[in-house]
């Protein structure tokens, strides 16, 4: 198979499954396993162009795809739009969930480069993350949204807030 | 762990028949959650990925190897609707119809519109092709009549009507295991198809309050109410962590009218 | 508190700063515990109990031990030093002394040369277990007297009587922290008798007391490191796997690594306790509060953990923020044969203030008042004494000011419309327009902040100028809080240096930090570190004369007299600080005194559509507004409140660790343990009021956990108002809004 544009070939037990093989034995740790039942996405990887949860995929199945994790995203030193979103926008916490939820807003914004809000949350509803409350990943994606488009993202929200004394 | 990957159908069916109890992997959404749970170790494991000939799909068969996330784009509504409500986008790209079909989970989402459109399953093996209508096909909760050597190639769909609605029930707005889920089928004449999911052992129909829902063109209040009370007499729902059997009998009435209501518009 | 500095400091105290943890995080290059590796290292696993109560008859891990590839299988027997833990009370066995528990107590615990033949080993041990009748309740525990603790309020005149009276049962279901990284761990020996251990931790000094303790190493024998952390909320505070893999790595003499499954995790870690409780408000015709009587139960669980200090918020917040000048109340916390329960998020108060809110409304309607014209009434305000310890407020606590700021919030549109996401269903496509009913409903919170009931409660950090510079050290937890980002502001305010870095010293370079819990680290770890960059940045202008330090160096009337590199050399300034908070008291017989350093109050408004034919809901918007003290980092601070709502959100309606009769977990996984999605989180308006506090840095108080608190009681009266369904128990199911009284 081929790993972030690099062909990678080795033999495995059957049994490995691919988010094991990529953790384990390439050491690309940034595919984290949140619950082993395809529920959390936290193992979200791109398969073929295609968002997969590794947790339920066998390594074998993926014999000759290409795949992109989260290890592939950034480009000479230069984050992706949507890393540079979830750290600009305040995107994450503990951070647990954020490579399976940017690898989902990846795939999201290859098929809809100007997603709404509610497109953005059906194409990440399969991502869950227990830190957030989900609402700046919404803004983290529609800044790198803007950014892929071209455009300026709209201004930190936290810039016009209040606190009152 | 063996694994086999065939590269045709024939292929599979040989593989099939070469192994002592082999174990066929499409999308594997469901099987490698049982693997990881500890439930199953597979010995050989059959994959059919690279089996086209199971992606077939128009208006009168869908092949076992086409995926949600396509079903999602489907002319039928109610199988559009159903897909959008399978597990989450990563989910969908990957779990086929065939998958839904050879689990047999009695929460699986497709079944309801397959029972309601009198679909016919179409197994293959090395020995000949079987075509056993949906309620042939399902014996129990998570039980068919597939043979171990034999292989789900697709469904076969009569023709149905236009008017088409799915409802899931669940307590979350995505990504959920139903604790109802219905699809009805009506003509706008009259004949009616209603068939509801995780309230039974299988999938199963109301056929007393399809009766009722086919007699006529309009339906009155009347008719709807007596709809409903049928398909909760109807269902034999049970109690888990998901849920209680008195709600589930309950909300398969209010989901089954629903979904009529939709036709009916 | 104004710092005069030289220039303005980029990213300190009041700003948005990003997280200097961010861009490894995004990257996939942060490390986790589940990413560390040793070389030879080996991988536990662990074999549990499958039934809540019962007799091992026999334990025979011979078939195990022979596998090929295993090098160790430890049992209770094995266990070198005192073989119990727990932070409190140590009850627990460090593995099944027995006597199972709980559904899934830890048993045995292999070491292998993988993970596959480690869980082969761990189902290949022989347990056969004689099966005892659990108790699954807490009155029949109650009965048996199996109490943790007893912790009564008896404030006031037991006769005093209002002229309306509302009495209620309440209950609520357990609700797991199902934080997304599960727990993993290292333990790596050192060749000389000790071990060095990565774990799950909110508080390493805390966890190293008790490694050593069962472990039989002296003190410098074991060193506990900090490693990354995927989220926390209470799970973290009790040991899970770190006793076993460190007993493991001094056995085997090789690095054991372990990673918990799901179900491991359900299994292992600590659970926000269920309750049952009893209310009595009586109140005068104006709405006064006259007198409150409680009876709480909290299910403990089959160990202690951290149980003792639950049940004294629950008790000691049972009124809420309310003055109540009789009040009467009998907490426990009791024994049973579900999994321990201890620390989430909230603490004790969440059941507590589900109850007392629920009463509220329900007072309110009795009399005819607007429910929040009914709490502004009896709202607790500084100089006021809470209604059970009789504690006088003495810090600011703008309880009124959070009522009215969130009640002021612009309420959504009224029209549901007809797109299924924001419809009751969702993608389910069950509910029309036409079938929906909106509700709004309001609560009030209380929290204590830091620790309580006299408490030695301290953090230490250390400042140290650097060449180019300023390090932090602490022994404080980043569990994706922030904390890591509100030290960096609050340490540059402090020096005038933007240069700043936090380092995460193990056990054996620093002391205590105390725990990162109890909505304390911003004012206890943060205290630490103003005072010892206060106390840097004074040695820096007395060595070299100066009136002002930059990143520079230090300037005497706007020249440069020294560079920190020159600084550095001299000797490196380097200002150690203990910080403690104001003093606290335990309570005497009647639960009275002193018990809490300090408060804080939140408000919350949650509207909800809800199809009230088939129970289904949909939360539309939720809105808060939260007293903070002073904002230290407004992004992480709204980041905070919306990720705790989703929280509180999810117990009020979807959340629930689901009891079988005979004790064990129906729904272990993420398949049945349902979490909010980003389908099901609503927009939130958040209103931070600032009314700084006299002990926290630069007037901040601790938030973290009341965002969680009174958004559960706040959406279920949501569904109240909507379904008009009297709505007792949490999380409230579709069956309990179809079939549930009035």
């Amino acid at each position: 198979m081929n790993v972030n544009g690099r062909a990678v070939t080795a033999d495995v037990e059957p049994r490995t499954l691919l988010v094991h093989f990529l953790r384990d034995d390439l050491g690309l740790t940034g595919t984290h396993i949140g619950c082993e039942t395809s529920y959390c996405g936290a193992c979200t990887v791109i398969v073929d162009g295609r968002t997969a949860k590794s947790c339920t995929m066998l390594a074998v199945q993926a014999d000759g795809a290409e795949i992109t994790t989260i290890e592939g995203l950034a480009a000479d030193g230069e984050l992706h739009p949507v890393q540079e979103g979830f750290w600009e926008r305040h995107g994450l916490q503990c951070g647990y969930c954020t490579p399976g939820m940017i690898m989902s807003a990846v795939g999201l914004l290859s098929e809809n480069p100007d997603p709404s809000e509610d497109e953005i949350r059906h194409g990440i509803e399969g991502n869950i993350c227990r830190c957030t409350g989900y609402h700046n990943i919404v803004r983290a994606i529609e800044y790198a949204a803007a950014k892929m488009r071209g455009e300026e993202p709209a201004p930190a929200e936290w810039e016009t807030q209040e606190v009152t004394a | 762990m063996e694994y086999v990957r065939p590269k045709a159908l024939g292929e599979a069916l040989d593989a099939l028949a070469a192994f002592d109890d082999p174990t066929p992997l499409a999308g594997g959404t469901d099987l490698m959650v049982e693997v990881n749970l500890n439930h199953r170790r597979p010995d050989v494991v059959v994959s059919l990925r690279s089996l086209d000939e199971l992606r077939r799909w128009d208006d009168t068969w869908i092949g076992a190897g086409v995926t949600f996330a396509r079903l999602e784009g489907a002319d039928d509504p109610a199988l559009a609707q159903l897909a959008r409500t399978v597990g989450s986008p990563q989910i969908r790209a990957a779990a086929t119809l065939g998958g839904n079909l050879g689990t047999a989970s009695p929460a699986a989402d497709s079944l309801p519109f397959l029972a309601a459109a009198d679909a016919h399953v179409v197994l293959k093996s090395t020995a000949g092709e079987r075509r056993l209508r949906w309620d042939e096909f399902f014996v129990g909760p998570k039980q068919t009549v597939r043979r171990p050597d034999e292989l789900i190639v697709g469904v076969e769909l009569p023709s149905r009507p236009e008017r088409q609605a799915f409802a899931k029930v669940g307590v979350r707005q995505a990504m959920v295991i139903s604790m109802v889920s219905c699809c009805v089928l009506r003509d706008p004449s009259g004949p009616t198809r209603v068939a509801l999911g995780s309230v039974g052992p299988t999938v199963l129909r109301a056929t007393d309050a399809e009766e009722v829902a086919s007699q006529a063109a309009r339906l009155t209040d009347t008719d709807l109410d007596e709809f409903q009370r049928r398909v909760s007499a109807e269902v034999r729902p049970i109690t888990d962590h998901r849920s209680t059997a008195e709600y589930r009998r309950h909300a398969a009435g209010v989901v089954a009218r629903r979904a009529l209501e939709r036709c009916l518009r | 508190m104004s710092v005069e500095t030289r220039h303005r400091i980029r990213g300190g105290v009041g700003e948005s700063v990003t997280r200097p943890d961010g861009v490894p995080k995004v990257c996939g290059a942060f490390q986790y515990l589940d990413d560390l590796r040793a070389d030879g290292m080996l991988w536990a696993a662990t074999r549990r109990a499958t039934v809540a109560r019962g007799r091992i008859v026999a334990l025979d891990v011979g078939t195990a031990s022979a596998m090929p590839g295993v090098h160790d299988v430890i049992t209770f027997a094995d266990v070198p030093g005192r073989p119990y833990q727990g932070q409190i009370v140590p009850d627990q066995p460090v593995l099944c002394d027995g006597e199972i528990r709980h559904w899934g107590e830890a048993i045995a615990v292999v070491a292998a040369d993988d993970p596959e033949t480690a869980r082969l080993a761990a189902e290949a041990i022989t347990v056969d277990v004689e099966e005892l009748e659990p108790v699954v309740d807490v009155e029949r525990a109650l009965e048996l007297g199996d109490v943790f603790r007893h912790f009564p309020v008896r404030r006031g005149d037991p006769e005093a009587r209002g002229d309306v009276v509302v009495e209620g049962f309440y209950e609520m279901g357990t609700q797991d922290q199902a934080p997304l990284g599960t727990e993993a761990g290292l333990a790596v020996p050192d060749g000389h008798g000790g071990v060095d251990l990565w774990g799950p931790s909110q508080w390493t000094h805390v966890d190293h007391e008790q490694l050593v303790a069962c472990l039989g190493l002296r003190p410098e024998e074991l060193r506990v490191h900090i490693s990354g952390l995927g989220g926390a909320f209470g799970a973290r505070e009790d040991l899970t796997l770190q006793t076993h893999i460190a007993l493991l790595a001094l056995r085997t003499g090789r690095p054991v690594k372990q990673h918990y499954d799901r179900a491991d995790s359900f299994a292992a870690h600590v659970k926000r306790h269920a309750a049952r409780m009893w209310y009595r408000h009586e109140a005068d015709r104006d709405g006064r509060l006259v007198k409150v009587e409680a009876r709480m139960i909290l299910d403990g669980g089959a160990y202690q953990m951290t149980s003792q200090a639950v049940i004294a918020n629950a008790a000691t917040f049972a009124v809420g923020p309310y003055r109540c000048p009789n009040t009467f109340v009998d907490a426990y916390v009791v024994r049973t044969n579900h999994p321990p329960a201890g620390a989430m998020r909230g603490f004790g108060t969440n059941q507590a203030c589900f109850a007392a809110e629920s009463q509220m409304d329900r007072l309110a309607a009795e009399l005819g008042i607007d429910p929040l014209e009914l709490r502004l009434r009896n709202a607790l305000e500084p100089g006021d004494a809470l209604a059970t310890t009789g504690q006088v407020v003495t810090e600011p606590l703008p309880t009124s000011e959070v009522i009215r700021s969130v009640a002021a919030l612009p309420l959504p549109d009224d029209e549901p419309g007809d797109d299924p996401l924001r419809l009751p269903g969702g993608t389910g496509l069950t509910t029309p327009p036409d079938r929906v009913v909106r509700g709004v409903g309001y609560a009030v919170g209380i929290k204590n902040l830091a620790f309580s009931e006299g408490f030695d409660d301290y953090a230490e950090a250390r400042v140290t100028l650097t060449a180019d510079g300023a390090e932090v050290h602490t022994a404080a937890i980043e569990v994706g809080q922030g904390m890591v980002t509100v030290l960096i502001q609050i340490a540059r305010s402090a020096l005038g240096i933007e240069n700043v870095e936090v380092v995460f010293d193990d056990t054996s370079k620093i002391g205590s930090a105390g725990s990162s819990s109890a909505s304390r680290q911003t004012q206890m770890a943060g205290g630490a570190v103003l005072r010892a960059a206060e106390a840097a940045r004074s040695a820096a202008l007395a060595l070299a004369g100066g009136d002002d330090l930059d990143d520079l160096g230090v300037w005497r009337d706007g020249e440069l007299v020294m560079t920190l590199a020159e600084l550095a050399e001299r000797g490196p300034i380097s200002e150690w600080v203990r910080f403690r908070h104001p003093e606290t008291e335990e309570p005497d017989e009647n639960g009275q005194g002193r018990l809490h350093v300090d408060f804080s109050v939140a408000a919350h408004r949650a509207v909800v559509d809800v199809d009230p034919e088939l129970g289904l809901v949909r939360v539309v918007q939720i809105d808060i507004a939260q007293d903070v003290g002073r904002v230290i980092n407004p992004v992480q601070l709204r980041g905070q409140i919306e990720g705790g709502i989703a929280q509180g959100m999810g117990w009020a309606i979807m959340e629930e660790l689901v009891f079988r009769d005979d004790g064990t977990v129906a729904n272990p996984t993420f398949t049945d343990y349902l979490l909010p999605t980003i389908l099901d989180m609503p927009p939130v308006e958040a209103v931070l009021v600032e009314q700084p506090g006299t002990w926290g840095p630069f007037g901040a108080k601790g938030m973290a956990e009341l965002p969680t608190v009174s958004v559960t009681p706040a959406v279920v009266a949501a569904i109240r108002d909507a379904t008009g369904k009297a709505l007792r128990r949490v999380p409230v199911r579709p069956e309990d809004i179809v079939f549930g009284d009035g």
